[in-house]
């Protein structure tokens, strides 16, 4: 199956706080494929490095060494970045625009018609239930529905990869029942989703394929079904197995 | 083109929903209408004065809105983090450097719009004259030394982290410029070397925003600038605001985006 994503040897390293430490490396020569309509849960420890490694395919960051594609586009170059959407993991909007205007923005910037625009958010905040609060500004939404909102804006251009940066954290059992099961949907629909997040369980239900990474390093990667099978234990202790977590240690 | 006005979009809904031009547009309103219901021993060269200061007013009024709204742009991106899901899109820094600037001086041209018109109806109700034509040509030069301004406040945006002191910055520039750029060339004179060659240097430098105040003119009914000095007045003014959107852009490019 081809590659949607694509990571070859990917460095980046950054200056630590302190002149005396040098450089910290965030990740280290990391080699990664997410292929075609499949949901690919990135997951690590905080620090791990995935928010980073995010950052460089979606071109916050440049990276130091290595390569990052996105549909055979380098990550450097904008237009790589035109067929996906992205959901961080807070909710950044312009807090005086509505749930419609911020939508609208976003068609603009992509260069939808008008008219194509309109119909897609109508379909939209009907998907993520805030057709009844469209008309109001973001800054009188709850946080479930600023996330619905966000999840909106990163579907407003018909995406074929999803960017998910811990896409339920922070969210009531409501919220993020709500936010898996559009995901299921969109996996449904034949999207690629890549995302990261800390919930296992939720990783192990939507997940077809996961990579565990920790201090910038690939520790493991493959299908669910077969790490499950392999190490005979569920994705939660293989987790903590791979970031070297010893529970007699830690009590 | 679509990505640059779009942004450019945002900056304009931004400020008028914001009250920040609604308390200047108020003030300017007030103290003007307060001065035009006095009528000082019975002169009729008042109306002169009050045109004088409603003009001085309206400049003031649009360099706070030019600067505060422009200082705020990039940082506020920054800090409340929605430069992240924009340039997650396929938006390029330097469309984001351009469609800031677009909207800002979108915003500060509508604000003087709507002081302009307040400022022709009051002074054309005592004088019951109309030169609407000067007025629009000092709204237009206004305008364009507004934009060089706004491009200095953008850059100043990038170099200083807190918008608060890269508006002090650029109002300690403005002002000064515009109170002795004009007259460096003269104390150049008096210097001795190497000062007499620094001064000079930075008189030929810096751009001369002094150039764009024509409210003499308007104050004194003294006609119109020539429309070549208006056209070069303009060329001048997109020369610098380009120079200095560059070195924002250069800036920027690089910058790491988390606060």
């Amino acid at each position: 199956m081809h590659a949607i994503v694509e990571l070859k040897n990917l460095r980046v390293e950054y200056k630590a706080p302190s002149a005396s430490d040098g450089k910290k490396v965030a990740v280290k020569n990391l080699n990664l494929q997410v292929r075609a309509g499949e949901v690919f849960g990135f997951l690590g420890p905080n620090g791990a490095g995935k928010t980073t490694t995010m950052n460089v395919l979606l071109g916050f960051v440049n990276a130091t060494g290595g390569d990052a594609f996105l549909f055979d586009v380098n990550v450097r170059e904008p237009i790589a970045r035109q067929r996906i959407g992205y959901l961080p993991e807070l909710t950044y909007y312009y807090k005086f625009l509505t749930a419609e205007e911020i939508l609208r923005f976003y068609a603009k910037i992509f260069g939808i018609e008008r008219s194509v625009a309109e119909q897609r958010i109508d379909k939209l905040l009907k998907l993520v239930e805030l057709e009844s609060a469209r008309k109001r500004p973001l800054k009188t939404y709850s946080k479930g529905m600023q996330q619905r909102v966000g999840l909106a804006q990163a579907l407003i251009n018909d995406p074929d990869l999803l960017v998910l940066d811990e896409p339920t954290s922070g969210l009531d059992p409501l919220g993020r029942m709500k936010v898996r099961s559009i995901i299921q949907r969109l996996k449904n629909e034949g999207k690629t989703v890549f995302f990261s997040s800390h919930e296992l369980g939720e990783v192990e239900t939507i997940c077809d394929r996961v990579a565990i990474i920790n201090q910038g390093e690939l520790k493991v990667e493959g299908p669910v079904a077969e790490l499950v099978a392999k190490h005979q234990a569920n994705l939660e202790q293989i987790f903590l197995n791979f970031i070297g977590y010893q529970p007699e240690l830690a009590a | 083109m679509k990505i640059v006005s779009a942004l450019a979009g945002i900056v304009v809904k931004e400020l008028y929903r914001r009250k920040d031009f609604y308390v200047l547009f108020v003030l300017t309103a007030l103290v003007t209408v307060m001065m035009a219901s006095i009528n000082f021993f019975h002169d009729k060269s008042i109306a002169g004065y009050l045109k004088e200061a409603c003009l001085w007013l309206i400049w003031v009024s649009a360099l706070v809105i030019a600067i505060v709204t422009t200082a705020r742009q990039i940082p506020a991106e920054r800090e409340n983090r929605t430069i992240f899901p924009l340039l997650a899109k396929p938006v390029t820094r330097n469309q984001v450097v351009l469609g800031k600037f677009g909207g800002c001086w979108l915003a500060t041209g509508i604000a003087l719009v709507v002081f302009y018109v307040f400022f022709t109806i009051v002074a054309g109700t005592r004088e019951n004259q109309w030169p609407i034509v000067n007025y629009l040509q000092a709204l237009w030069l206004q305008w364009m030394m507004l934009a060089i301004v706004i491009a200095l406040a953008l850059l100043g945006s990038i170099v200083f982290a807190a918008p608060s002191s890269n508006s002090t910055i650029c109002f300690v520039i403005v002002i000064g410029i515009l109170l002795v750029g004009g007259h460096l060339d003269q104390v150049a004179l008096r210097q001795s070397e190497p000062v007499r060659t620094i001064t000079y240097a930075l008189y030929f430098l810096i751009p001369h925003l002094e150039w764009y105040d024509v409210r003499q003119l308007v104050f004194f009914e003294q006609g119109l600038v020539p429309w070549s000095a208006c056209g070069l007045a303009t060329l001048y003014a997109a020369f610098y605001s380009a120079m200095l959107l560059l070195a924002t852009w250069i800036l920027f490019r690089r910058k790491a985006l988390n606060l």
